[in-house]
């Protein structure tokens, strides 16, 4: 990531004697404490049980102690390892070069412990094992650890690849001269590492062959519809810089055309996509004209409330939407007539000559949400170049000197609800193709959130951001699923501290479309994010 | 006519809660300009509070309602306060001059946190609490053997949130706080220069609107006598679309904006399907809002090019 250009910040400094910061330190963690104290107290120190039909009071005073002294240790932590040594004019990251040999060494037996669970037969199985005696938070931990080092292995060595593919046809890497191997191999990191995701991607369900098989694939695939819808919105709020909170109903809107026509008329998936495609796009233009004139946070709040009124809708209409109960029995997906069944004549087992598996079908899905949302990002991509996809840039930029050059605003707003709506269609009727069972439960204003978090917490408008965010949310909230509650709870705090340290997402460069002389990489805070 | 009057009354009931929400969202946009999406759970915490207060004013053997009722409202005002203040610390402060959707995402986050956390302390059913205050005028005996009732809490609402507004238009016209704010709000950087401690003034905007949020939530809890770890969702998105009928930023507005979303939800109801009365309040709200692009009270946002 040579080049970035980076926004000016200026230092500052100040300086104080130790005794005075000493003091300054224990005083603070103590206000802390006395305030955590106060918070906690209020709604855990006393729970509120219901015992024969009556409320009491059941005291439990320990916990909130212990809760706010958790709080004061780790403000004091964070005061006297990080804040204090930002105070001397540096920032956080100008603190990290210091960790570098920590970082780099945690990398390099992430690696070799990725590689071992490859090469060594058993060590995995044993692993597995292992972490079945551990119950709680310390196997959801272990669990996570192996993940990380296992997707760090994985990404080092796709990387390899790539590069030695790259060197084979006889392309240098721009800035392969450097100090230092890490810094050699990551020299070309923007160009090589997107390929290297695709790489694994592809190989996904050979990689994690063994007796969690399932469960990573279909996990893979949760990923894959959100990654998916995040670079659906993506078009609209990244690109078009229209702030969308009802995003969730194109989403339902797909959905409920491919069960609805599969159920009543018995229409294949790959018909119905189109059309659900289609039907998404005619609401997003629907929802999209009243809206035209609405600006900033009142188009949030509509969109909004469009989201709402569909998911009531659909709740609603008992007749044709089956309400609460949702529609059920939706026909699965088949290999483009085969179905995946266990008898039968001319199914896909028996047709390959293959012994029949459950696994055939989710691989199969998994590979069809990975097309759908590679197609995605590849129109998108072209999009992006064409006058209609610099216009919506321009927008995002600045809508008065849009209108002014001459640019219709109307056919660009809509065109972005209405590109952005019909991949959310798309990913709608996978999803009911996939559950073969959908109702408005699944359609909530939170989904609506949890879509726009990744596109935001990945970088607006960055396509590779958009991934990132969906593997590490989604992603963490399926590994954590042991833990129940907690996910949720950990799941908001974490989207809390990673939007404060990184507000621009996690993904800082951007790629702009329109570039003089050559293409490059600028910092994601000259982007702007639109006021539509 | 006598089902007519019954709705109004139980229309402006309701509105007054919704009102007293919205001016959270409206302060808070009015001077930091961001959706306060964890607002609805500072509500839901409010209401959590005043549960858990009364019930140990009850244990501790204060037994006179009125008394109760009253410390129940001082208790859940200040603690919830300290909520809203710890929230904007914590997850608003550090975005302060970030992006727009920097601090939007920080709420939902927040939003979602608090929800779980009340979940897992307080216990994830919903929790009754018996009706402590009875009874009620009957305005009229109506001759098809309907009759209008107005109850105490109704009353004891509806005049709570009057005074409450009383004591808060006071405070925003006429003390060095409201001016403050009313500085800030227009330029927080000359309202710096003059010196106004900007970060205390927000800070208690935050303190403010949740304390005001708390009193609707005890008066949630009075009037409905069960509350659990999910009213505040509901409850905010309604008072968030109250805050930005009435023009977002304008605190008249918002009250107007509650008063108009309570009463076209019991109206709805009442008139045509219990269903759909969500339906028609955002509907109502999108069709306003396309004719009307800042909301009814709400200036109209100058660009200046």
């Amino acid at each position: 990531m040579t080049d970035t250009l980076q926004p000016e910040t200026s230092p500052v400094t100040r300086t104080l004697p130790r005794a005075a910061i000493t003091a300054d330190v224990i005083k603070d963690a103590g206000i802390t404490f006395l305030i955590a104290l106060l918070l906690f107290g209020s709604i855990v120190g006393l729970r509120t049980e219901t015992v024969n039909g009556v409320l009491v009071l059941m005291p439990q005073f320990g916990k909130a102690l212990a809760l706010a002294a958790a709080v004061a240790v780790g403000r004091l932590l964070l005061d006297v390892f990080i804040w204090r040594r930002m105070k001397d004019g540096r920032t956080f990251t100008s603190l990290i070069p210091s960790a570098l040999p920590i970082l780099k060494g945690a990398g390099a037996l992430a690696v070799v412990f990725g590689l071992a669970l490859y090469s060594i037969p058993g060590f995995r199985a044993s692993l597995v094992a292992g972490a079945g005696t551990v119950h709680g938070a310390l196997g959801a931990v272990a669990d996570l650890l192996t993940f990380a080092c296992e997707s760090t292995f994985l990404v080092m060595a796709a990387m390899a690849i790539v590069r030695a593919a790259r060197l084979i046809i006889g392309q240098t890497p721009e800035e392969a001269v450097g100090q230092g191997m890490l810094r050699r191999f990551t020299a070309d990191f923007g160009r090589e590492f997107p390929i290297a995701l695709l790489l694994i991607a592809l190989v996904l369900p050979a990689l994690t062959a063994g007796p969690s098989q399932r469960y990573a694939i279909d996990t893979a695939t949760q990923i894959l519809i959100y990654v998916m819808l995040g670079w659906g919105l993506n078009i609209v709020v990244g690109l078009a810089g229209l702030l969308d909170l009802g995003y969730v109903a194109f989403y339902a809107v797909g959905a409920y055309t491919y069960a609805l026509i599969s159920t009543q008329f018995g229409w294949s998936f790959w018909v119905c996509l189109p059309l659900a495609g289609f039907f998404a796009a005619l609401w997003g233009i629907t929802l999209g004209f009243p809206v035209l004139r609405l600006r900033g946070d009142y188009l949030a709040i509509v969109t909004m409330a469009f989201g709402e009124i569909i998911r009531i809708v659909l709740l609603n209409w008992q007749s044709l939407t089956g309400g609460p109960n949702g529609i059920n029995r939706i026909p699965k997906l088949t290999f483009f007539g085969l179905p995946f069944d266990r008898t039968g004549e001319g199914t896909f087992a028996s047709v390959f000559g293959l012994k029949f598996d459950p696994l055939h079908r989710m691989v199969f899905l998994y590979y069809v949400i990975l097309a759908l949302a590679l197609l995605t990002n590849f129109i998108t991509l072209r999009l992006r170049r064409l006058p209609i996809g610099r216009a919506w840039e321009a927008l995002r930029e600045d809508e008065i000197a849009c209108r002014s050059v001459g640019i219709n605003t109307v056919t660009t707003k809509l065109t972005a609800f209405a590109i952005g709506a019909m991949f959310g269609g798309f990913a709608g009727s996978f999803f009911a193709a996939r559950q073969g069972f959908i109702s408005p439960e699944s359609f909530t204003f939170m989904e609506s959130a949890l879509v726009l978090a990744i596109v935001v917490l990945g970088g607006l408008g960055s396509q590779l951001g958009v991934v990132i965010a969906a593997v590490i949310l989604i992603g963490s909230a399926e590994r954590f699923r042991d833990l129940e509650d907690y996910r949720m709870l950990i799941f908001g705090l974490s989207m809390v501290l990673v939007m404060i340290w990184r507000p621009r997402g996690l993904m800082s460069g951007r790629t702009p479309s329109a570039f003089l002389k050559a293409r490059k990489n600028i910092s994601g805070s000259f982007v702007k994010e639109g006021r539509g | 006519m006598d089902y007519f009057a019954q709705q109004l009354i139980n229309g402006l009931t309701l509105g007054s809660i919704y009102g007293l929400i919205a001016i959270g969202y409206t302060m808070v946009y009015g001077i930091v300009g961001m959706i306060n999406f964890a607002h609805g759970e500072v509500f839901m915490i409010g209401a959590f509070i005043a549960l858990i207060a009364i019930l140990s004013l009850f244990a501790l053997g204060i037994t006179a309602v009125p008394l109760a009722l009253l410390l129940a409202l001082v208790i859940a005002m200040a603690l919830t306060g300290l909520w809203g203040w710890a929230i904007e610390r914590l997850a608003y402060r550090p975005l302060r001059n970030s992006f727009r959707l920097a601090p939007l995402i920080t709420a939902i986050g927040m939003s979602i946190a608090l929800q779980t956390f009340v979940a897992l302390t307080q216990g994830a059913r919903s929790k009754p609490l018996p009706p402590v205050i009875r009874g009620g005028f009957t305005l009229s005996e109506g001759d098809s053997g309907f009759a209008v009732s107005l109850s105490y809490m109704q009353i004891i609402i509806i005049v709570t949130t009057v005074a409450v507004m009383a004591a808060f238009s006071y405070l925003i016209n006429s003390t060095s706080l409201g001016r403050a704010q009313r500085a800030c709000e227009q330029d927080r950087k000359m309202a710096a220069l003059c010196g106004v401690n900007v970060d205390r003034t927000i800070s208690l905007t935050f303190v403010i609107g949740a304390a005001l949020a708390s009193v609707a939530g005890l008066m949630f809890l009075a009037y409905y006598g069960v509350i659990d770890f999910f009213v505040g969702f509901v409850a905010g998105i309604k008072a968030f679309t109250a805050a930005v009928l009435g023009g977002i930023g304008s605190l008249p507005g918002a009250m107007l904006g509650g008063l108009l979303i309570g009463l076209i939800e019991v109206f709805w109801a009442g008139y045509f399907t219990a269903q759909y009365k969500d339906v028609a309040a955002f509907s109502i709200l999108a069709i306003v809002l396309i004719f009307m692009p800042s909301g009814l009270l709400g200036r109209p946002e100058v660009e200046k090019v």
